[in-house]
């Protein structure tokens, strides 16, 4: 079995920022896992504007804003980046399991920083009655399709939830030509930034439905139309005010889920609410010498928090590692 | 009048409020001098910075994001997604390096945001 000082799970901005400062505070031996073909993690998806502010002091795009950790990170000595590579298994003693297209590999490190982001909440964990037809998606999925992969996923579109990425992709839609009917928030008010309402939903005049749920979906094959109706304050339905809306796609954007399955695998406390790990100090877990850092850890709303937060991630694994002074 | 409007030119979400009547038109709200510029322009001539991706050809990707270089004014976005859809990238490219000069017609040029090699 292959030896390593330090093994990073993921190669967005947090797995990149993290690899960055364990080698600058002193770790000589790293290697980072990325399942995808490519570093930057969601960053590549992201074509909008609005990163980098607080830490570049300018604004850039998505891809960007990863470009330049990628530049850096291809820099340093001593950092072995293994693309097309899923970890699958952890243990308590630090093995990490992996695929690589043909073959499992396995590693032992001496310390772990778990940097694997996110996965989004379907349509079934918000429980809306209805039919199972095709043409409902997760608001970043779509993203993907329409950005990465050059497909449009509808042309009568409604957004379940206010989610920054549920916003962004009520303007990348309509950018695309299709219609977005409207935006359904149960909450008062978004969950997005203010700055993505403006830019996104009010300069397209995209009807916004706040204090509003999705009764029900209808169609049989495909997406024909959904039911929205106005909540009260303990989200039951007001009677009267219920409304349908024509669409062919439904986007959900109602959230995210750390993910930490590896971890747990590992014998970590998880926190069963946020499915975090259970922690008394940033990027800390109930293991010692298992770090989490990134959207993994918590969920951020700009990545310029998650690079911060990352750095401090990969010093903490150096300090462990008795590579750097705490 | 008093005219109240966001900022977006970072996350924090500036409340601006602009008061028409005075000379010149006194903008409050703001955390910093960002948001005069902002309210000044989105008074006179609204202006976004697209972002979008472009079709390839022989290259590693199916698709390379890309930007404006500034901001396009807004009444024009949607003549500008018509222009992106029309170009089809060939050659290899860093972020940074320019897929259309003079885009638009404005002296906007349309830049790559990431690096895509060829096949």
């Amino acid at each position: 079995m292959i030896e390593r000082e330090l093994v990073i799970v993921g190669g967005g901005p947090s797995g990149m920022a993290a690899a960055i400062a364990a080698r600058e505070n002193g770790v000589k031996d790293i290697l980072l896992l990325e399942r995808d073909q490519y570093l930057g993690g969601i960053l590549n998806q992201c074509v909008h504007t609005g990163f980098g502010l607080e830490y570049f002091k300018e604004v850039l795009t998505g891809p960007e804003y990863a470009d330049r950790f990628i530049k850096k990170i291809r820099g340093l000595p001593d950092i072995e980046i293994s693309l097309r590579s899923f970890a699958v298994g952890m243990t308590g003693d630090k093995v990490v399991t992996f695929l690589k297209p043909g073959r499992m590999e396995r590693v032992k490190a001496r310390a772990i920083i778990m940097a694997t982001g996110c996965r989004e909440k379907t349509r079934e964990m918000v429980h809306i009655a209805g039919t199972r037809p095709s043409g409902i998606f997760s608001a970043g999925f779509a993203q993907k399709l329409i950005n990465i992969e050059g497909l449009l996923p509808g042309k009568e579109v409604v957004i379940v939830g206010s989610g920054d990425i549920g916003l962004i992709m009520a303007r990348r839609f309509v950018l695309e030509g299709a219609k977005v009917s409207g935006v359904v928030e149960i909450q008062g008010q978004s969950r997005g930034l203010v700055r993505n309402i403006v830019q996104c939903i009010e300069d397209f005049d995209i009807p916004i439905y706040f204090n509003h749920k999705i009764s029900r979906i209808y169609g049989r094959d495909r997406v024909e139309a959904l039911d929205a109706v106005r909540v009260d304050e303990n989200f039951n339905e007001i009677s009267g005010t219920k409304f349908a809306l024509k669409c062919d796609t439904i986007l959900m954007s109602v959230g995210l889920i750390p993910e930490n399955e590896l971890i747990e695998m590992a014998g970590v406390a998880i926190d069963r609410k946020t499915n975090s790990p259970v922690s008394e100090e940033l990027n800390k877990t109930s293991v010692p010498g298992i770090f989490v850092c990134g959207n993994s850890f918590k969920v951020y709303d700009i990545v310029d928090s998650v690079t911060r937060d990352s750095l401090a991630a990969g010093k903490l694994a150096a300090e462990y590692l008795g590579r750097a002074r705490a | 009048m008093t005219k109240k409007m966001v900022c977006i030119e970072c996350p924090k979400g500036c409340v601006l409020e602009v008061d028409m009547d005075a000379k010149p038109v006194k903008i409050t709200g703001n955390k910093c001098p960002k948001g005069i510029g902002y309210a000044l322009s989105e008074m006179e001539d609204p202006r976004r910075v697209l972002t979008s991706s472009v079709l390839t050809e022989s290259l590693e990707l199916k698709l390379a994001p890309v930007k404006t270089d500034r901001p396009v004014p807004k009444k024009e976005l949607s003549r500008a997604m018509e222009e992106i859809k029309k170009i089809r990238l060939k050659r290899a490219v860093s972020a940074g390096d320019i897929v259309a000069e003079n885009f638009l017609g404005m002296g906007i040029k349309l830049v790559a945001t990431r690096e895509v090699g060829l096949v």
